[in-house]
């Protein structure tokens, strides 16, 4: 007896310890998450209507898998918990309410979205594991707005290897426009490199002369970004590049050195959590660039809330929005700032609905956003579609939603956003400055003003069948 | 385990072997899949289980091996186009080498030093993947392409493959650890563990055994990463995170520490719970914010059960139970097992 008694302990303790370690990567952000969007509340039956264009004339067939005649049934891995989650949990809740929208209104020529989407903790690992879970298992149709660049290079060439429909990455890496290796993948973002460009194009155009810093994560959503910023800043400009690695938030010697180079400009390719550890320990030193910050790291609401946040812990009150005054930074989507754009009121209605509880933030347009771009790829793939047919729907071109520039999409290009404007955040909400910019992701590729205008949401809510 | 014969050894794996291509074929792929992770589990849980219930030294560094294994796999296949059966090896071999490296410093240090040195092991080395992007491609990590054997014909599903490859390499090394054991390194190591003095007056050079116990944990995790990368085609630092040295510990002490039946009870816990746990949380249409969290709390809960219910582990339980029902040789095992 004293035996076991002595054994239990320390094996409670390291159990314990394990069950903790695991717990303490959870999220907690209070982001709601649900992990099916099946039904919806205010339609119960499951049996087909009438397409919005009513033209229903083909009777509705399994015509791959993943399709009944009654529904079409996606999947995504997405870091519900562990260290990506704070913000990006908030993405497909987003797009599971806007897919509980149109299967309230009609569905896809009658069939509901059935939206899977599991969590992969941001860790490659698990996410093969819960992709091939969907796919072998549960039979999807399609993979649909999986996030993160490493987790989902884990599951790219499985995915085409079984020939899969891979849209929408939610991911900027140019990896994704890849059609000779990646036939079945299609980004959907504005990728790093144009970002890059694009932010590149309006310092040397703002701050000729000046010395400019270079503030980066050290992986592809960096090294994209500088690689943009490099193809237009000329080179003898740039007196500092400073990388940082995720999980070491003690960034003060970056910031130090960037001090000691002079720079007068600060460019910053960060996750939310690492501009606002910028922006304070640049306080902290006396040293107050101009900075210019790319658009997943800046957006106000998430940024402000985090720079309050960790102020508070060093024991300091700051205003978030008088710290984010002045920002400059990129946006190729709707902005929840910009109340009168016609996506905003959509997808505030849509949010209001269907996923009141989330925070209505940038993360929520992406996600509806995204969403718009499958319904819309999902009509045009025609009413019994195979997996195949949407692959070509998308290669044919698709409208370019709430982005204000058209989407890259052809047979040759799997890119999505093509352009973006400039923007200055003021009191926590991003004002355009300028036109809308268009480029490539290439070294010469010109950098030009859009011409065409930007679309206006279908007052049903939903894209029109072509 | 170590009253048994190497007959009996053999005999139980090879009816395992039989169970498991059977149920591959049954299955569908995603089992398959599962399979194959199971696999890659017990093989790097078994050395494990020796090394902390045999030797009595903890390790919170395995993941870093495994990721060793999983690198050495990645490069060799990507620049030489090696097979993967001498790949395997190599990695084995390489792991090994950093084992007894690891080893050497981890002898002299007992209990929470050992702990820690290892913790810092796990957390540190797959960040090295960060500082040579051009070697190990940092965040981004690398590719790796494994495919069935040509003559298995073009429609075999590849998920069996994989099924047969890590069941086959995990039952290998589940039959030599148990020959270990019972051989006179192992009776070193657990007279090591039991009393160190002692076993140095009877003649057990300490630091040898302890070494060795640390070569053989860190291969098993070699090899095991070195399948891991063949399984999912991707090696990244997120996959070798501390979360994954712990979870292996996990799997050692809720099987039963130290028995190589243990390892797989543990293995099949930690792979299947979360993925039930998961279906149960997303079949109950359980509001938004807890259904996510649910299979991180069930998992929890479980090992704690496990713990409460089994603190000897579940292959403790699976003891106990047969010497309910009069299995006289069960019972004999686990007195002379003593202090496990």
């Amino acid at each position: 007896m004293k035996r076991s008694i002595r054994l239990r302990v320390p094996a409670i303790a390291v159990v314990a310890a394990a069950a903790l370690a695991v717990g303490a990567c959870s999220s907690g952000s209070g982001s709601s998450s649900s992990s099916t969007a099946t039904s919806t509340p205010s339609s119960g039956a499951s049996s087909p209507t009438s397409s919005p264009s009513g033209s229903a004339s083909a009777a509705l067939t399994a015509s791959a898998p993943g399709i009944t005649p009654t529904t079409i049934t996606i999947g995504s891995h997405q870091p519900l918990t562990g260290p990506a989650a704070p913000g990006y949990s908030e993405i497909a809740p987003a797009s599971a309410a806007y897919f509980a929208y149109v299967n309230a209104h009609g569905g896809i020529y009658g069939r509901k979205i059935v939206y899977k989407y599991l969590d992969d903790g941001y860790n490659p690992t698990t996410t093969s594991s819960v992709v091939r879970q969907l796919v072998l298992q549960d039979n999807v149709y399609a993979i649909f707005n999986g996030l993160g660049t490493p987790t989902h290079l884990a599951v790219a060439s499985f995915l085409n290897a079984q020939k899969i429909p891979d849209v929408f990455v939610a991911s900027g890496c140019n990896c994704w426009n890849n059609t000779a290796q990646y036939p079945e993948t299609f980004g959907w973002q504005l990728d790093y490199v144009r970002e890059g460009k694009i932010l590149g194009n309006y310092i040397k155009q703002h701050f000729a002369g000046k010395k400019v810093g270079y503030f980066f994560q050290d992986d592809e959503f960096g090294m994209d970004g500088v690689k943009g910023l490099d193809y237009v800043i000329p080179k003898s400009q740039v007196v500092s590049r400073q990388s940082y690695v995720p999980t070491n938030i003690n960034i003060a010697p970056a910031v130090t050195a960037l001090k000691a180079a002079g720079a007068q400009v600060v460019v910053a390719f960060s996750i939310p959590a690492f501009t606002a550890l910028l922006k304070l320990n640049s306080l902290k030193l006396g040293f107050s660039p101009t900075l210019v910050v790319s658009n997943v790291g800046s957006d106000p609401i998430t940024l402000g809330g985090l720079l309050e946040a960790f102020a508070k812990q060093g024991g300091a009150t700051v205003s978030g929005n008088a710290l984010t005054q002045g920002i400059i930074t990129d946006g190729y989507g709707s902005s929840v700032g910009d109340t009168t754009n016609s996506w905003t009121k959509l997808f505030k209605m849509v949010h209001d609905t269907y996923d009141a509880k989330a925070p209505f933030d940038g993360n929520v347009l992406y996600g509806e956003g995204v969403a718009y771009t499958f319904v819309q790829a999902m009509f045009k793939a025609g009413q019994n579609p195979t997996r195949q047919d949407l692959v070509n729907a998308i290669n044919g071109g698709l409208p370019q939603g709430d982005f204000v520039a058209p989407l890259a999409y052809s047979a040759t290009d799997h890119a999505g956003a093509t352009g973006a404007y400039i923007g200055v955040i003021t009191n926590g909400v991003i004002k355009q400055q300028g036109p809308v910019l268009v480029t490539d992701p290439t070294a010469t590729g010109a950098i030009t003003t859009y011409t065409g205008t930007e679309s206006q949401a279908p007052a049903s809510g939903i894209p029109s069948s072509p | 385990m170590n009253t048994r014969s190497t007959p009996r050894v053999l005999a139980a794996a090879l009816a395992t072997a039989v169970v498991v291509a059977i149920l591959s074929i049954k299955l569908n792929a995603f089992r398959d899949f599962q399979i194959a992770e199971i696999a890659i589990y017990v093989t790097a849980v078994a050395g494990l289980t020796l090394l902390t219930g045999l030797s009595g030294q903890i390790s919170l560094g395995n993941g870093a091996f495994m990721a060793i294994g999983a690198y050495t796999t990645a490069l060799l296949m990507l620049h030489l186009n090696w097979p993967f059966l001498g790949v395997l090896v190599i990695a084995g071999a390489v792991t090994a080498l950093a084992g007894a490296v690891v080893g050497v410093a981890a002898a002299r240090l007992h209990g929470p030093y050992l702990a820690g040195a290892t913790l810092l092991l796990g957390v540190a080395l797959p960040n090295i993947a960060f500082a040579w992007p051009g070697v190990f491609g940092a965040d981004q990590g690398l590719n790796v392409v494994y495919t069935a054997p040509g003559f298995l014909g073009v429609n075999f599903p590849l998920t069996r493959w994989q099924a047969w490859v890590c069941s086959a390499v995990a039952l290998i090394v589940l039959v030599l650890l148990a020959n270990l054991g019972r051989s006179r390194i192992g009776r070193n190591w657990r007279a090591v563990r039991d009393n160190e003095v002692a076993a140095a007056l009877a003649g057990v050079n300490v630091a040898v055994a302890r070494v060795r116990a640390f070569v053989v944990s860190a291969t098993c995790a070699g090899l095991a990463g070195a399948l891991l990368a063949a399984v999912t085609g991707l090696v990244a630092p997120g996959a070798f995170t501390i979360t994954l040295s712990i979870a292996l510990l996990t799997a050692a002490v809720i099987g039963g520490l130290g028995t190589l039946p243990g390892a797989v009870w543990g293995s099949l816990l930690i792979v299947l719970v979360p993925t039930y746990a998961t279906d149960v949380a997303t079949s109950h249409g359980l509001s938004s914010s807890v259904a996510s969290n649910i299979p991180v709390a069930a998992y929890g809960v479980v090992l704690i059960l496990v713990m409460l219910v089994f603190p000897q582990g579940i292959q403790g339980g699976v003891r106990w139970l047969l010497g309910l029902f009069g299995m006289t040789s069960a019972k004999k095992t686990q007195m002379k097992e003593g202090t496990q």
